[in-house]
This record gives structure tokens, sequence and C-alpha cells, in this order.
């Protein structure tokens, strides 16, 4: 079989396709985006029929995903961490349902926050709903915890957890595949009350559950993702799990590491090698990126036992990405460096794009704003989080999805009025459209503006579930359809459009201005290959 | 041959390009490689890095641990040198002097073209024009990798065969404005006194 050069995230998605899986699922998020992506794109997937659309958000993804189980084929589903927050529900009490064909979540943390609001470890959503979880060190390890995966979830009916973080699914390796396997046929579970959690089911499938525990355990004993390697000096036992396991190897530049080793890539931890290390050295030294789950196991609410080094305790840093340095300085090791950075170097932090819509629909909000006190405007995740910065300096919150226009509801309750929430078109229907059906029961004097650049911009363009549908929406839910409000966002427009804010922050109750102009970059795009098109049309 | 490389620019300038390449004729010489980049939020204009990693042996770590990388290459002056401690002792400083302007505090380019001087093997040359003078003017990227070429450990010719192949979807006179502007960079930095 031919190497393959692929990023964390295509090696997923390859070793999806491969494996026989017959749908993807998933919700745009830096950095899981590029797994379904790689799926849309691929001939062979589409030659073999794998369904890849985007879902609305990561909850439906991960009902739908459920869904195709029940049916008995293996479904995929993606998300960033926070995504599995919204996802949650359907997660943990998939754990309970159990499975018919295999499913794997896949969730993609972002320690440092590259692109997010937070650091949240997944294994810790792993572990509360008591399923095995899977955490490659690289993208070989990435692509066959895939298949490894899927046949685990079939053998032991349960979903199983697939851990990567930033680094992992935007660092590019070389990956062999593996023999393809069919997609699974139709079929449903044996038990067709499997999935109706009544109370008198759910305890039944809760002891089950339970029972599972002692086998998740040997499995991951067993397993060939966790690794003892013996090493002389018992003065410290090193466990390292997943992509950490990497930065313990470069300090030791391909030599034998001194120190007892455990690699871990599947949890729930391997017990007895764990008992081995803590046994047999005199401290123990945890590398984890992410949080110190493990290392809060190991050391225990009491901590009498022997001294646990990690991120509790200051060998390592409480936050952020691992990295070779970091874990070579836990270990003892110095480094100097001749060179340093002068100090008049400036940071450049990401902007809006020239040309953005977003710009002017906020300088229009600004103006029109600039009678009342500030602080009132709400906002939600997207590229408009930017105009929280200079030179806009235009909103005020960005928590999580569809949070604008709920907490200006709440606002507006306290007494500030208006309010306001700016929201992006994809944010909306991801989970923006409950928050305004509770502002028109309501009758919220809340302002809210329905960012519409017709896309997912900030993931890199991808096809936003609310294309052509904001207005019917918002009518639907009973906004009235005097204060729906469509804006184009120009420079030349700008009067007009600060004239059209000014008037409904004066009523009374809900409106909805959307200005829409498609993003710069997708524009960008659709004109490039238009002009492609045409050259090769002349041609 | 081991050679640890970083990658930097803005967002947009096109250093995902030089990754694709030298990653490319690396795996034609037959070597491992590993090559962390920057999606996402920090794409906006921002500063982007990539850590590109590649070897006859086995690599573990996907990032380059601080004061290892043996090259800097940077298509632009000031983020050439935001990532200086992480350059060896001996390393190699390839820069563009064109400067990306887009924040209202960018240093002055007096000072930074001295510190990239101050850096003992260092190659910094004008990109921008010379791309501009092969008639390629949006392959300023390429003629800075042209100009770290020689220190690369790379055939020159599997490095042209990689350009070849990366920007061949996108028609032959493409393909000639990137090899040409590789050579004008490779030239100069023959030529670079320092």
């Amino acid at each position: 079989m031919q190497k393959l050069l692929l990023l964390g995230d295509e090696a997923i998605a390859q070793a999806g396709i491969d494996a026989g899986m017959s749908g993807i699922y998933a919700y745009p998020g830096t950095p899981s985006t590029e797994i379904t992506e790689y799926v849309q794109s691929s001939r062979e997937a589409k030659e073999i029929g794998i369904r890849s659309n985007w879902s609305a958000n990561e909850k439906t993804a991960m009902e739908s995903a459920l869904g195709m189980s029940y049916a008995g084929k293996r479904a995929m589903v993606c998300m960033k961490h926070v995504g599995l927050n919204v996802a949650a529900d359907g997660f943990i009490n998939a754990s309970i349902t159990g499975t018919n064909g295999g499913l794997l979540v896949v969730a993609a943390d972002d320690p440092s926050m590259h692109s997010s609001q937070n650091e949240q470890d997944s294994r810790f959503y792993g572990k509360f709903s008591m399923i095995p979880i899977l955490e490659p060190n690289n993208q070989q390890e990435a692509y066959d915890m895939v298949h490894y995966g899927f046949d685990l979830s079939e053998k032991m009916k349960v979903p199983v957890l697939l851990r990567i973080t930033t680094r992992l699914a935007h660092s590019r390796s070389g990956v062999f595949p593996k023999q393809k396997k069919e997609q699974n046929g139709l079929k449903l579970p044996e038990d067709l009350r499997q999935f109706v959690l009544l109370p008198v089911i759910a305890r039944k499938q809760y002891k089950r559950l339970l029972s599972h525990q002692p086998e998740f355990v040997r499995l991951s004993e067993n397993s060939d993702f966790n690794k003892y390697f013996d090493g002389e000096d018992k003065s410290t036992g090193i466990i390292a799990c997943g992509i950490a396991y990497n930065y313990l190897l470069e300090n030791y530049e391909g030599k034998n590491i001194p120190y007892p080793v455990l690699k871990i890539g599947q949890y729930p931890s391997p017990l007895k090698d764990v008992e081995r290390i803590y046994d047999e050295c005199e401290q123990i030294l945890i590398l984890e990126d992410g949080y110190p789950i493990l290392e809060e196991l190991i050391k225990g609410l009491l901590n009498k036992g022997k001294r646990i080094r990690g991120r509790l305790d200051g060998s390592l840093p409480r936050d952020g990405e691992l990295n070779p340095n970091l874990v070579g300085k836990a270990l003892g090791r110095k480094f100097e460096s001749r060179h340093a950075a002068p100090d008049f170097l400036r940071p450049r932090p990401p902007k809006l794009c020239k040309g953005c819509s977003h710009n002017d629909s906020f300088l229009a909000l600004n103006e029109a704003l600039s009678e009342y006190s500030r602080g009132r405007v709400f906002s939600d995740i997207g590229c408009y989080t930017l105009s929280a910065l200079e030179p806009l300096e235009a909103i005020n919150s960005c928590v999580d999805m569809g949070a604008s226009i709920t907490m200006a509801i709440g606002a507006a309750e306290a007494g500030l009025v208006p309010a306001i929430a700016a929201i992006g078109d994809s944010t909306f229907t991801h989970s923006g459209i409950t928050g305004l059906l509770d502002a028109v029961n309501n009758n919220s004097p809340i302002t809210v503006l329905i960012l519409d650049n017709s896309t997912v911009g900030m993931t890199g363009g991808q096809k936003s579930s609310a294309l052509g549908r904001i207005e019917q929406i918002c009518k639907g839910i009973g906004v009235e359809e005097e204060h729906i409000k469509v804006l184009k966002p120009l420079p030349k427009q700008h009067d007009e459009n600060v004239s059209v804010i000014k008037q409904e922050l004066n009523y009374n109750g809900v409106s909805v201005i959307i200005p829409r102009r498609e993003c710069i970059q997708t524009l960008n795009k659709r004109m490039r290959a238009k002009h492609k098109a045409k050259v090769a049309d002349i041609r | 041959m081991k050679k640890d490389i970083i990658l930097a620019g803005v967002g947009g300038q096109g250093i995902l390009s030089i990754a694709a390449t030298i990653g490319t004729a690396a795996l034609d010489a037959g070597m491992h490689l590993k090559q962390a980049e920057v999606h996402g939020m920090s794409q906006r204009g921002g500063e982007v890095q990539s850590h590109l990693r590649i070897s006859e042996d086995e690599i573990a770590s996907d990032l380059i641990p601080e004061g290892k990388a043996d090259i800097i290459i940077a298509v632009e002056p000031m983020e050439s040198l935001r990532y200086l401690s992480m350059l060896t002792h001996e390393g190699w400083l390839i820069t563009n002097t064109t400067p990306f302007s887009n924040i209202p505090d960018y240093p002055d380019l007096d000072r930074i073209v001295e510190k990239i001087k101050s850096i003992q093997n260092h190659v910094a040359v004008d990109a921008d024009a010379m791309a501009k003078a092969v008639k390629a003017p949006k392959s300023a990227n390429i003629a800075v990798l042209g100009a770290s070429a020689p220190h690369l450990g790379l055939e020159i010719g599997k490095l042209e065969n990689a350009i070849r192949k990366i920007f061949a979807t996108k028609g032959e006179v493409v393909v000639q404005q990137n090899i040409d502007a590789f050579r004008a960079g490779l030239k100069a930095s023959r030529e670079y006194k320092s």
C-alpha cells in the first residue's frame, strides 16, 4: 500500500472511508472541520455513497449519527470540543442506549485556545459517559484507531470517543492505509426497545453499561495503543498520554529513555500497567496535553502516596498546550537559545478581511448606538467576534453558539433597553432560533442583527444551513413582518442603514435586522472559479 | 540528513505553498516529514507560522523544540524575527524585506533590517521586487523559497519538480511564473553578501 501524506483530520476521514463508514455528520468547527471536508471532496466517498452534508449543529449531527447506528450502519460524528457541549445530551444518552452499527464520536480539543473560547478536555466527557476513549499520538495511530474504534463499538455495543487535539488535527505526516472494508447492510437492533430510554428500560440499559466497565479496562490493558517500556532508572516513571508521548521521545532524540514509560492511547486507563509503574518507581511524572485528568485520578484527593508530578504540582504549566521544551524542563533539561526575538516587535492579531460586510454592519450599528450608553451589544461565535477589538470595539459578549439573543433577553429584562444581539446566519440556525422564540414569547425589547454573509465564514466558507431561509424562519417564529428589515451593508448605504437601525432600536419589542452581503472570501473564490470555467470555455 | 524549518508570514502570504513544495521534494527524496500548520481564526490577516520537519529518520514531535530550528523562512521581515528564539546557534534566517504593514504600530523597518543583518547566517532579499521583475508578482513566497534553497539540503531539481507538481492544477503559466520566481530567489541567495 502506498503511503499517504495526510493531516490528522484527513487521516481520520480516510480511515472512515476505508473502514466501511456509511455516513459522517458534523457542524464545522476548528480544528475538526477538515475531517468532514475531506470526505465531502473525496471522489471515492462519493462513489460508494457516503453521506457527508453539514448538519445544523452538533446535537443534530450526534443524533443523526445515532440513528444511522440504530439502522445497523457505521457512522462518524465530528466536532470541536465545545461542540460536544451542544451534543452532550445525545452523546451521554447514547452510552445508555448503546449502539447497533459502529458509532465513532470524534472530538477535537484546542489546548492553548488557538481558535476557541476554552480548552476543555473531552476525555472528561468520555469518562462521564463511561465509554472507551482513544487518543492517538500521531496520524498513523489516528488512522488505525478509526478502524479499531468502529470494531470496538460494534463488539461492545457502545459509542467510542476518539479524542484529538489541534496539533494532531492540523499536522501532516505519512500514513499507511489498511485493507478496505465493505459498508454494513441495513439491520435493525435485535431488541427493538434497546433505544427506548423509558426509566424501566433505561435502568436495565444502565446496568448493562456498568457491567461492561471491567471489560473496558481489560481491553485497555491488552490494547496495542497502550505500551509499557521498561527502564533501568526507577527514580521516575513516566506516563505519557496521546501526543505528549512524542514530546517525550523528542527529548531523547531516538536514544533509549532511561526511565520506565507507560504510553497511553486507550482509556479507561490500563489499571495493571498503571499499578506496575506506580509500584516500580519512586515518583511518577504524568504528561497529558489537556486537563490533568489521569494525574488527579492517580494522585487522589488526599495525595498520601508517592510523589506525582505533572500539571498540578507545577512541573508543567496548569494551562496551555504542551511542547518538547515544557516536557524537557519537567525532565530537568536546560535549554539555551542564543537568539531572542527583539522587544520592538508588535503583535499582529487576526482581523476582519478588507471589504468584509461585517465591518460595514458594525460601523452602522456603532453610529446608531452613539446616543446610548455603551455596553449593550451581545454577540456570538464567528468572524464578527473580531469586531470586539480595535478599531470597531462594537460588541460586549461572546460566550457560546446562540448566546447573543438569549443574553440580550436577560439584560433587557434587567432594564438594559435597548439591548442588541449580533449573530451570524449560520450561528443563528445552529442555536439562535430557540432564543428568538423566547424573545417573541416574552415580547422582549431587543434588536437582533442577523449578520448574513451566506456562509460559515470563520471555518473557511462551508454551506450555511440558514441560506435563503432567515426571513421565513423569523416570520414563522412570530417576529412581526414590519420589524424584519433587510439591509445591504455597503459604505454607500451607511446613512440609510444607520437610520433603519435607529428606528428599530426605538421599537419596544422584537426587531430583526438582516444585513446581507456575501462573505468576501467565498465571493472571491466563486469569481475565481467562474473565471477559470470561462477561460476553459474559450479554449 | 535532518532539517527543522520554521515558516513565518502573514495569513494569505502563501507559507503553506512553501511548506507543500519542500514537503513534496523531501518525500520525493524518500525522507520522513511532519508539518504542523495553523488553520482557523489566526488566518485572517494575522501572524501565521508552520513547523516543517524533514529527516531521513523517524520524526517524533510535530513541533520543533525551541533553539533547535535549522532555518527560518519568512515572507515578511517583522515576522522573520518573531520566532528567533526557535533558531539554533548557527541557524539560517532567510527573509523577504518587503513589509506587510496591516497594523497601526508597525515598527521602524530600519530597526527590523538591522536586527536581521545582525544574525550571522542570514539572507535578506526583496522578494516582492524580484517576483515583479520576472513578471510573477504573486510569487514572492516562492522567490523566498528560492533564496532558502541552498540551505535546505535538497536537490534544486527536486524542488523545481515539486513546484511543477504543486502548481500543476493552476496551469502552465502559473507553473512557469513560480519557476522563474524560484530561480530569481536562488540566484540572489547565491550572490548574497551579508
